[in-house]
């Protein structure tokens, strides 16, 4: 078992997108596990990372406080970081409000909305801090390598892995390669 | 009901207790508890934390690029939003449902069943099935899909085929699994082949097969359960969806039906392009999520809930005979003119599952399907509203353009959305009722999570964000003083530090 690579995953400012795509393996899923242990994840009960994972995935960009901290934890614990699809690597959709005030994202939410009633801008402190803009992951830590694509295929993932645990420098052939 | 723990008289002298985040749901969202000295529960709240704004940044943005952007709020129900957009684009080109073409149609409704089949097996074999296999308060080294993979394999696989088939039908009409593109103003962008439908007919047998012993499993298991499964986090509660005109099941296109907790009918058939005369939405300082409700009812009494078990409860049939079959069943087992377990929503879901099954094959097998009739126009509008029945519910977009088909206005309504209420109601119920007055461990603490996980919360959708915090409980007396603190580290290990 101690044998096994350590794969953490989390998913920050992204839509669980990867995450699917990377489940798109499928059957393939049933021997990765063989050989890979996941760690903190969004798909088991873990909340933290171990102290010694091998490999961190991460999805989404970051938005506001708590990912820095999800993101700062990543990489204090995985030997290799990923970032995973196009909102990791520069913001992705989400960063389509870097161009409006924030102030004005949540005007519309909350107080000019179409059938809004008691409008309020929601201000509890249990609500994390948000950013002033979304922003990419290497923008706040050392990022090792980068999976493009909205969202990276499954073949994307499965080449990656295998490469890395088969202990060879990962090479994405041309045609896995997407900015969509 | 359990409304009056929503916010608690004072708070001071209370302890707080944070279960966070909530996991094996998509996105981010976390338990708040207040207790007295005597561990009894005085408020309990479910918190989405983040915020994205898509309401307001995709104004500004020409219309015909909103089933591609709005997809990306959800990469677990990117179809339903896709085509939620899609149905509001549609208007601003003039063209109703009834006039879409019937190949377009068919095309679309096939689109959405692969998108409800897979996002309703993921839920339950992929995020739901540990609880319900190993137990609610079992050993978080269990609580997770690999371990069903090891312990119960032909489960665990047939989960994931039955996803695999799902997706599959996405990618061959979307062209991609997740994030693809299908539907454009008026219609859709490419026929289905001969030989594309014959692959996805290949296999719809097996896939129907393990539809019909998934629905055998939960009744299994919820049967054999059945007073606790009918309890547990379970609320009275009106329900809301779409229905077809003849009262069948719907799930990409009807009018709105709701109904109250006794099953009396409170409206029908109205038209979804008027459902700000119907619902509104109220906002609360402590979530990001609003809560909306019927406006005839009032907030205090007018939220509802939407998903599965609302349109299995809601409608009076459904149309292929052995979804029909199960559903009889489902609703006989409560002896009740409304099933209102919230654990039955796994139920309701795997009914609902069969039923996408089934009516994949049939749309494959309809000659229809293949035609190449797929694009429509009308006269120009400028304004277009959207609303489809996405795995967890009731789903609005609405949209407004000026002259020069850039968006003005935009208002979404989420299916989570409009689940908080009944999602917060079942929280305090579990904390009433299983937690309060009890000491803290960490598998009690998963019963607050099962409870919301029933709902198959997409917490990314309601709040257009995802992301995760540790999970770390602290109890802090009245003067402020930690006296307990469980913290859940990254091996499952869960450490109790008591520091009085």
């Amino acid at each position: 078992m101690t044998s096994k690579i350590r794969v953490a995953t989390t998913s920050l400012a992204g839509c669980f997108g990867c995450h699917m795509s990377f489940l798109d393996i499928d059957e393939r899923m049933l021997k990765l596990v063989e050989v890979v242990e996941f760690d903190r994840s969004p798909i088991n009960d873990i909340e933290h990372c171990s102290s010694n994972c091998d490999i961190g995935l991460i999805e989404g960009g970051v938005c506001n406080s708590e990912n820095v901290h999800v993101l700062r934890e990543f990489r204090k614990n995985c030997k290799i970081l990923v970032a995973v699809g196009a909102c990791a690597i520069n913001g992705g959709l989400p960063a389509l409000r870097n161009f409006v005030p924030l102030e004005e994202c949540l005007a519309e939410a909350y107080l000019d909305g179409i059938g809004v009633e008691n409008p309020q801008i929601p201000s509890d402190p249990e609500l994390p801090l948000l950013l002033d803009k979304v922003r990419p992951l290497h923008e706040v830590v050392k990022i090792d390598y980068y999976l493009p694509g909205c969202p990276p295929s499954a073949d994307v993932f499965w080449k990656f892995l295998t490469d890395l645990i088969a202990g060879s420098e990962p090479s994405l052939p041309y045609e896995l390669v997407h900015y969509d | 009901m359990y409304e009056h723990l929503e916010t608690a008289k004072r708070t001071e002298n209370l302890k707080r207790i944070v279960v966070d985040p909530v996991s094996r749901v998509e996105g981010h969202g976390k338990v708040t508890l207040m207790l007295d000295e005597n561990n009894m529960v005085q408020q309990a709240r479910l918190h989405i934390v983040e915020f994205r704004g898509f309401e307001r940044f995709i104004q500004g943005r020409p219309y015909w690029e909103l089933p591609v952007l709005v997809q990306r709020l959800c990469g677990i129900c990117p179809v339903s939003h896709h085509l939620a957009a899609a149905k509001a684009i549609d208007q601003l080109v003039g063209v109703d449902p009834v006039n879409l073409p019937v190949t377009a149609d068919k095309l679309r409704r096939l689109l959405h069943f692969g998108q409800v089949l897979q996002s309703h097996a993921l839920h339950f074999f992929h995020l739901s099935s540990p609880d319900l296999l190993f137990g609610f308060e079992s050993d978080i080294n269990k609580r997770h899909i690999v371990a069903v993979l090891a312990e119960y394999p032909d489960i665990g696989v047939q989960g994931v085929m039955m996803r695999k088939y799902g997706q599959e039908v996405i990618q061959t009409i979307c062209g991609k699994r997740v994030h693809g593109t299908g539907a454009i103003p008026g219609g859709m962008n490419k026929s289905l082949s001969t030989v594309e439908r014959d692959n996805l007919l290949q296999n719809i047998d097996q896939i129907i097969d393990w539809s019909i012993s998934s629905v055998e499993l939960i009744k299994k298991v919820h049967c054999s359960n059945l007073p606790y499964y009918d309890d547990f986090a379970t609320i009275r509660s009106n329900y809301l969806g779409l229905i077809k005109p003849d009262g069948a099941l719907e799930l990409y296109h009807g009018g709105i039906r709701a109904k109250n907790d006794k099953g009396e009918t409170i409206i029908d058939h109205v038209d979804y392009c008027r459902y700000n005369s119907y619902i509104h939405e109220e906002v609360r300082s402590w979530t990001y999520m609003k809560f909306p409700y019927l406006l005839s009812l009032g907030q205090q009494n007018g939220w509802y809930r939407v998903g599965p078990l609302a349109r299995v409860n809601n409608c009076d049939f459904i149309n292929t005979p052995m979804a029909e079959a199960a559903r009889l069943e489902f609703k006989a087992h409560s002896g009740e003119a409304m099933v209102h377990s919230t654990l039955a929503f796994h139920w309701a879901r795997l009914i609902e599952t069969l039923h996408c099954a089934e009516s994949i094959k049939a749309l494959l097998n309809d000659p229809d399907i293949l035609g190449q009739d797929l694009l429509t126009q009308g006269e120009k509008r400028y304004e277009g509203i959207g609303v489809i029945e996405a795995p967890r519910g009731t789903l609005f977009h609405h949209y407004q353009i000026d002259e020069n088909d850039i968006v003005t206005k935009a208002n979404l309504i989420v299916s989570t959305t409009s689940n908080n209420m009944a999602m917060n109601e079942s929280v305090r119920q579990v904390a009433a009722e299983y937690l309060s007055g009890r000491e803290l461990t960490e598998p009690l603490l998963n019963n607050l999570e099962v409870a919301i996980r029933a709902y198959d919360p997409c917490l990314s959708c309601a709040t257009h964000a995802v992301g995760k915090m540790p999970l770390q409980l602290e109890l802090i007396d009245a003067e402020g003083n930690l006296i307990d603190k469980l913290i859940k580290h990254g091996n499952g290990q869960v450490e109790r530090n008591c520091v009085s």
